[in-house]
């Protein structure tokens, strides 16, 4: 969501609270003055997103999800800032799904920071504003003489002093400054701490509630049988033996919405989870799978194998990359391949629904509300104030949790069981049926000169994630085939060529943790690196002589330093990559050693570039995620086809990394003036390349195909 | 068929049927959602409870095998000093991303230090094999080993 393309609005509360929204759409800072509906009637549509009641509470409503990056507590430290109040003491009521009041609400592409630091930075200074001018009227002071500190005003001169509740009434009749000026960096006194998270007492006792933990009165609990295959439409079922176990109630055909593709299934609904599942058991269900391919791991690569090998449909240039590389004498040819992934987040997905005739509720771990409510009230045929939305916590989302299929399938059964009921995937459901993040074969083709890249080629072949809608043209230009890189390279290049293939299949993909550029970045800094070494040139100097910006070099020599690289010898197993995503940099160097008959790693070093850190240790945590993640799908899973079917259905074959596999991390946040990029995705892309790079150099084998073994190198 | 079990200490009945797994009659027929299903088949380590003291993954433990076994579960956990010290220093060190997971960590992290006082770095590899999407296991160690020293330290005080 974008604060310059909105307005701030403020308004007062029937003098008992003070509430300051952002409604889209409003020109300039107005003030209304009433009773709390009053306003809300003439404002149509105010967003009260933060309001300070009579007793000094302050209340923010956050429209994003907490889904394990903190957004309880950093959203919070970002209003205290101009507010003057302890983040801690900030009450926070999660938003319903309503894209009129909030805009976008998807917690996606690492934006719950820099979404709204701004607007809540304004926000905070404006109420602020108003307190001060409030206390120096009643106290007869010019303003200037007050300060406002921890939800007070006081005037020193004086030692004369109140609280925000008993200035709101007086407040909420000021006109407020068009204008407040903000505090500069430098006198920030809560953003840039690595203050605690505030939800985090709730999850190491169990009371926090996730969607799957969620309970209504008189709430049954279903699972579903979908299709094996992607495109499957129920023939006919059977439920006479489903109907007999205790505790089921009903079996019932359901659909979802997978894309704009209708996908069905048969609900198992009972009185507790354990009753469904043994009912689906139970459940006899002839599919009819059309004349949908049954692929298979092994073609769907011999495609995209294949495809790489013409130059694409589309393609972004510049200079001319194939001349010069049809001239040059020594040109590195290679491909390298990306495995099919599956989210994988640890609370399955689920939620509850409870549709009547007339309305829809919905509770889950939602990472997108609003593309939710407005879904089901399609769906359903309802008009949207008819459709809440509601988000629990997340057990993570990753991607997957943004997505309205599931929600939609769910208010299906809901309907027909004509009460609430919640719909729980199975670990074997979360992972079988998609989407996932497509697998991908990049052929690479280079040269250099000089100590130089004179020309790079990318190919990539792989299913266009934003291309899957009915109508939708899966050819379409996917100008993703460049997420990830470092901008500086375009510039540094003086010919290249990144060209898109696209694979169309049945399987549904989607957005997996930073997108394309967590398999881009494999590609493309393993090239940049095997190039690297045809020059005869340094990994770190060679990237430091192409990428010349100041915050790149900043950030390369901070990594060069905590890792030591400048006094390794080579060979001894370090490897480096650098990339760019989500509006922030990360470099990371990896260093392995021998391991029986493979090689283990010994330490992960991280430096990451996200401008203005809010919380430096939220940001720290978010990269340590990021690292094991992307070791994990570099070295222990894949999501592999076979008859058209997704192969690995639970965590015995979808292996996760124990504690045992997971290396010491070392993360180092930069400081930065710079505006806030992103902090869930940007350091994931860059560790796979800088592990096998690590491994080209200890071992001199180079890896290009993931997810590869450690203990065979 | 009603079944009665001990759990945190208090005797409950239920009705289930005997072969539904305690992660689900916590879940559903007690309404203690603490405990978490990740996978089912014991692999994940989520559902980890206590049975007399020792820990299980409740998603493979039939109700008709709980018995008379006393069952512990999270939401009690920080009656336990050293689920207490552990939950104190989990938070000390932010270990929490999205939270799935940590219900099952505590409990398994719980039983080390019963049985392992001062856990080397091998120790809580072994015994730790529970699963972490978000990736919070890097801080996990330094955790454990935090509050192995806060509980040692304190038993220090108690017997001088
Ligand atoms: S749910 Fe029991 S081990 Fe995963
Ligand atoms: S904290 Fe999210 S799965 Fe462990």
């Amino acid at each position: 969501m974008s604060p310059v393309s909105r307005r701030t609005f403020l308004a007062a509360a029937g003098g008992t609270a003070l509430v300051l929204g952002v409604v889209p759409g409003f020109r300039r800072l107005r003030v209304l003055t009433g009773e709390a509906a009053e306003i809300e009637r003439e404002a149509g549509r105010l967003n009260a997103f933060v309001s300070i009641d009579a007793s000094g509470k302050v209340t923010l409503v956050t429209h994003r999800a907490e889904m394990g990056q903190g957004a309880y507590s950093v959203v919070p430290q970002m209003l205290a800032e101009e507010l003057e109040v302890d983040y801690a003491t900030v009450e926070i009521v999660v938003a319903e799904g309503d894209s009129a009041r909030y805009g976008s609400q998807i917690t996606g592409g690492s934006s719950t920071v820099r979404g709204s630091l701004t607007q809540l930075l304004v926000a905070g200074a404006t109420a602020r504003d108003l307190l001060v001018r409030a206390a120096a009227q009643r106290w007869g002071v010019p303003p200037a003489e007050c300060r406002a500190e921890r939800g007070t005003v006081v005037h020193p001169a004086s030692t004369r002093r109140a609280g925000y509740g008993e200035l709101v009434a007086d407040a909420a009749r000021l006109e407020p400054a068009p204008k407040v000026p903000l505090k500069p960096r430098a006198r920030y006194t809560v953003i840039g701490k690595s203050l605690p998270r505030r939800d985090l007492p709730a999850k190491v006792n169990g009371s926090a509630v996730f969607g799957l933990d969620f309970r209504l009165p008189g709430m049954q609990f279903a699972v579903v049988e979908r299709s094996p295959r992607f495109v499957g439409r129920v023939k006919r079922f059977d439920a006479t033996a489903s109907l007999k176990v205790p505790g089921v109630t009903k079996v019932v055909k359901v659909e979802r919405d997978v894309f704009g593709h209708r996908r069905e299934g048969v609900a198992v609904v009972a009185t507790n989870t354990w009753a469904a599942i043994q009912g689906r058991r139970a459940l006899e269900v002839e599919w009819d799978d059309g004349d949908a391919p049954a692929v298979d791991t092994e073609t769907l690569y011999a495609r995209m194998r294949e495809a790489v090998r013409s130059p694409g449909n589309h393609f972004r240039s510049q200079g001319a990359a194939s001349v010069a590389l049809e001239r040059a004498t020594d040109v590195l040819d290679v491909t390298y391949e990306t495995p099919y992934q599956a989210h994988a987040c640890m609370e399955p997905l689920n939620c509850v629904a409870h549709v009547t005739a007339d309305s829809a509720e919905i509770w889950g771990p939602i990472q997108g509300p609003d593309w939710v409510r407005g879904h089901l009230a399609d769906a359903l045929g309802l008009p949207l104030e008819k459709v809440r939305v509601h988000m629990t916590f997340l057990g993570g989302g990753f991607g997957r949790k943004a997505f309205t299929d599931w929600t939609h399938e769910a208010a299906m059964v809901s309907k027909a069981v004509g009460g609430p009921v919640q719909v729980v995937w199975t670990r074997e459901d979360d992972l079988t049926q998609g989407p996932f993040r497509p697998g991908m074969v990049y052929r690479c083709r280079g040269a250099v000169a000089n100590g130089r890249v004179l020309a790079f080629e990318g190919t990539m072949a792989g299913q266009n994630m934003n291309a899957q809608e009915p109508g939708s043209d899966p050819r379409a230009f996917n100008r993703d085939v460049v997420e990830g890189i470092h901008e500086g390279w375009f510039d540094a290049i003086g010919h290249w060529r990144f060209g898109d293939a696209p694979l169309e299949a049945p399987i549904p993909v989607m957005w997996w943790r930073s997108v394309y550029s967590s398999t881009n970045a494999f590609a493309y800094e393993s090239f940049v690196d095997e190039l690297a070494a045809k020059a005869g040139v340094d990994p770190f100097t060679f990237r430091r002589r192409h990428l010349r910006d100041a915050r790149v070099t900043a950030l390369l020599d901070r990594l060069a330093q905590v890792s030591g690289w400048d006094g390794r010898a080579k060979g001894q197993g370090y490897g480096l990559a650098l990339t760019h995503c989500f509006g922030s940099s990360a470099g990371h160097v990896v260093k392995v050693r021998r391991a029986g008959s493979g090689v283990a790693i010994e330490r992960v070093w991280s430096v990451i570039d996200c401008g203005l850190a809010v919380n430096p240790d939220g940001v720290k945590a978010q990269v340590e995620g990021s690292v094991v993640m992307a070791l994990a799908a570099a070295c222990t899973h894949e999501m592999t086809f076979a008859g058209g079917v997704a192969a690995k259905r639970n965590f015995d074959a979808y292996r996760l990394p124990l504690l045992r596999d997971v290396p010491p991390i070392e993360v180092h946040v930069l400081e930065s003036e710079h505006p806030p990029g992103g902090a869930g995705e940007p350091g994931l892309p860059g560790v796979a390349p800088a592990l096998c790079n690590a491994i080209a150099d200890l071992a001199g084998t180079r890896i290009r195909r993931l997810p590869f073994d450690l203990a065979r190198i | 068929m009603p079944t009665t079990l001990t759990v945190n200490g208090r005797r409950v009945r239920v009705d289930a049927a005997p072969d539904t797994p305690l992660l689900w009659v916590l879940r559903d027929a007690l309404g203690m959602t603490g405990t978490k299903y990740g996978c089912g088949i014991a692999q994940c380590g989520a559902c980890t409870v206590h049975l007399d003291g020792a820990p299980v993954r409740s998603c493979a433990l039939p109700l008709s095998a709980v018995g008379n076994g006393a069952v512990t579960t999270i939401e009690v956990l920080h009656q336990d000093r050293r689920g207490k010290a552990l939950q104190e220093a989990w938070i000390a060190h932010q270990v929490p991303q999205c939270g799935y997971c940590q219900s099952g960590f505590l409990m398994a992290a719980t039983d080390l230090l019963a049985r392992t006082p001062v856990p080397t770095d091998a120790d809580m590899d072994a015994a730790l094999t529970n699963l972490c999407r978000c990736g919070t296991q890097p801080r996990m160690k330094a955790a454990i080993r935090e509050a192995a020293s806060r509980l040692h330290d304190a038993a220090g005080r108690r017997e001088p």
